[in-house]
């Protein structure tokens, strides 16, 4: 609450440095805040659910803040929420999410960003075709790609486990990590490269010892962008995965819309906000990178 | 062959040119493996599959086009494509018109332009479950919008998108705008920033008005930027599946239902995995339909160009 009123007070009444009240200018900032409240009305929702009683819940309205503030709902969705015949919360999921999350991640990365250095500094016959395979691979919708790779993680006895997920999505994250990496390597002097070539330095030595010291900041804009897509991924989750390995994203939507029992919407919301913190702290934490990451993401064109 | 002769790094001639390079094409391998055994693999096995007869196992029971005329006259088909139809439309033309108003409006140099930027943008970084559940709760009849304004006083006020099959779709289009559009504002802001002050400068001396100046100037000048907006914002609708599952569970009824959870649906619940390989492939087809006017705008211009 106290986000949306200082906004609204403050905005549009601060010192101008140039003009002050134009029509313009008060039209402007009156659209901007209007459209801020449509969006800031969720987050601000979620926290003030979260924190009700359920008797308050069914008197009152979603958008009046909470009377007595309670911190049972949290605990109740960390450790006691149910989905079927387990009841041991969300723990359960944010734990999966985790197992699957930092090992994803890192792989997704390594493998990513060997290729994208092939690819732009030791360029094969074929490569650039694979290449191209990888990038058009990105458009195909994952449902044409969901059966096979079924049958295939059955064939190396993966199905169901933490470590299919991992390599599904090592393999979706290919296409636009590749290609991030790829322009950033491409990016740098090829004199570089061509010194070290003449010192005797080989694939890996190049590698290790000059590409990546060089690409740290591409490293951080592709963990934002795998940490935030992986956490966040809920289709792959329900397929490869089990209801012992379910990640948050799964479970939370298990908890929220499962048919039995009274709906306890204090609980839901802040199972909710529980699962959508791990972006969100990313988000608020890495500012410009996040945008120069999801920018990466979009040029892909 | 080409390699040897294209290559910068020539400078001992090997007599085998499969071994040239031979650690870069070591470590491409996953990649390679990924290319080839997944996207084009997959790709081709599930449309191969999808003229069979197969129910929970695949098996190569040959049976033409049967699984996608069955397809095309299930109502629950129908619906999804009408669905995707309306929603895809909407979301289309409001995220490209809101999108690029927002990053007018934060063009224009104002104060708290990082504060406003964060708050458009901080939607995107959450998943679409978590999207799909908050506004389930916004939307809830008897505690959420409707009752709040039922409670000022305006007691007719009938707002409850999510158990009417006629609204349901704008009640998921009213979560995924605010998914999504913080994104599509980030692109059109970057557009903005590219375009020349001058431009701006020569269209104030003639006397052109600042809204007349984007629709007609600044726009036209943003075409690739829109491009690649509308592509991003097309593969995204196509893809519509956590949002559904989410906030309506493709109900009331059938009335939400898209065609990605069809495909699911009948691959893994309803052990019909004939209808789900063909209904895959009718979604791979509306994908390629996008893509090759695109591809063809994108790869067509730059040789005239």
């Amino acid at each position: 609450m106290a986000d949306i009123t200082t906004n609204t007070t403050q905005g549009p009444r601060g010192p101008k440095p140039k003009k002050t009240f134009s029509r313009a200018n008060i039209f402007l900032y009156g659209t901007l805040i209007v459209v801020s409240m449509y969006y800031l009305l969720p987050l601000y929702v979620m926290i003030v659910t979260s924190l009700k009683g359920m008797p308050e819940i069914r008197m009152g309205n979603v958008f009046g803040p909470p009377m007595e503030v309670t911190f049972e709902p949290w605990v109740k969705a960390w450790a006691e929420a149910c989905t079927g015949i387990n009841c041991d919360g969300l723990s359960r999921g944010f734990g999966n999410s985790v197992r699957i999350l930092v090992p994803s991640v890192l792989m997704s990365i390594v493998i990513a960003s060997i290729n994208g250095y092939a690819l732009s500094n030791w360029k094969f016959k074929g490569s650039e075709t694979f290449f191209t395979i990888l990038i058009i691979g990105a458009f195909i919708p994952y449902q044409t790609m969901l059966y096979p790779i079924v049958i295939m993680l059955r064939e190396i006895g993966l199905m169901g486990s933490i470590g299919g997920l991992v390599l599904v999505h090592t393999v979706f994250g290919m296409p636009i990590l590749t290609l991030l990496f790829r322009n950033y390597f491409a990016s740098v002097p090829e004199e570089l490269f061509k010194a070290a070539r003449v010192d005797g330095a080989g694939f890996w030595q190049i590698y290790f010892q000059i590409m990546i010291p060089m690409a740290l900041p591409i490293f951080v804009v592709a963990i934002i962008l795998q940490v935030t897509g992986i956490w966040n991924d809920f289709l792959f989750g329900v397929i490869y995965t089990k209801p012992a390995t379910y990640p948050m994203t799964v479970q939370l939507n298990n908890i929220v819309n499962s048919v039995q029992g009274v709906k306890e919407y204090n609980v839901n919301m802040a199972a909710t906000l529980l699962t959508g913190l791990v972006p969100l702290v990313i988000y608020f934490a890495s500012g410009k990178l996040f945008v120069r990451g999801i920018a990466a993401g979009a040029v892909k064109g | 062959m080409t390699v040897a002769s294209d290559s910068p790094h020539r400078r001992t001639k090997r007599p085998n040119r499969l071994f040239k390079n031979w650690m870069a094409k070591v470590a491409s391998l996953p990649m390679i493996m990924t290319a080839l055994f997944v996207f084009v693999g997959g790709t081709a096995w599930t449309v191969t599959y999808s003229f069979t007869g197969s129910r929970m196992l695949p098996k190569t029971k040959w049976v033409g086009f049967d699984q996608y005329e069955r397809l095309w006259e299930t109502d629950r088909w129908i619906i999804s494509i009408k669905n995707l139809a309306v929603y895809g439309g909407c979301s289309l033309v409001l995220t490209l018109v809101l999108g690029f108003s927002l990053a007018a409006c934060l063009d224009r140099k104002i104060r708290f332009e990082s504060a406003f930027r964060t708050i458009f943008l901080y939607p995107f970084a959450l998943s679409f479950v978590v999207t799909g559940l908050v506004w389930q709760w916004i939307l809830n009849p008897d505690f959420g919008l409707q009752s709040v304004v039922r409670g000022w006083g305006w007691e007719s006020f009938t707002f409850n998108p999510l158990n009417d099959p006629e609204t349901v779709i704008f009640g998921l289009l009213i979560a995924g705008l605010w998914q999504g559009t913080g994104l599509i504002m980030c692109i059109m802001l970057a557009g903005l920033r590219g375009i020349d002050e001058d431009i701006w400068k020569a269209t104030r001396v003639d006397g052109i008005g600042t809204v007349k100046t984007y629709v007609v100037v600044i726009i036209p000048m943003m075409r690739p930027v829109f491009i690649t907006a509308l592509v991003l914002i097309a593969s995204g609708i196509i893809k519509l599946y956590d949002l559904v599952v989410a906030q309506t569970g493709g109900g009331p009824g059938l009335s939400s239902e898209v065609p990605a959870k069809y495909v699911i649906e009948y691959m893994f619940r309803a052990q019909n995995l004939g209808q789900g390989f063909a209904a895959s492939t009718m979604m791979l087809c509306s994908v390629v339909i996008i893509l090759i006017p695109w591809a063809y705008l994108e790869f067509g211009g730059r040789k005239r160009g």
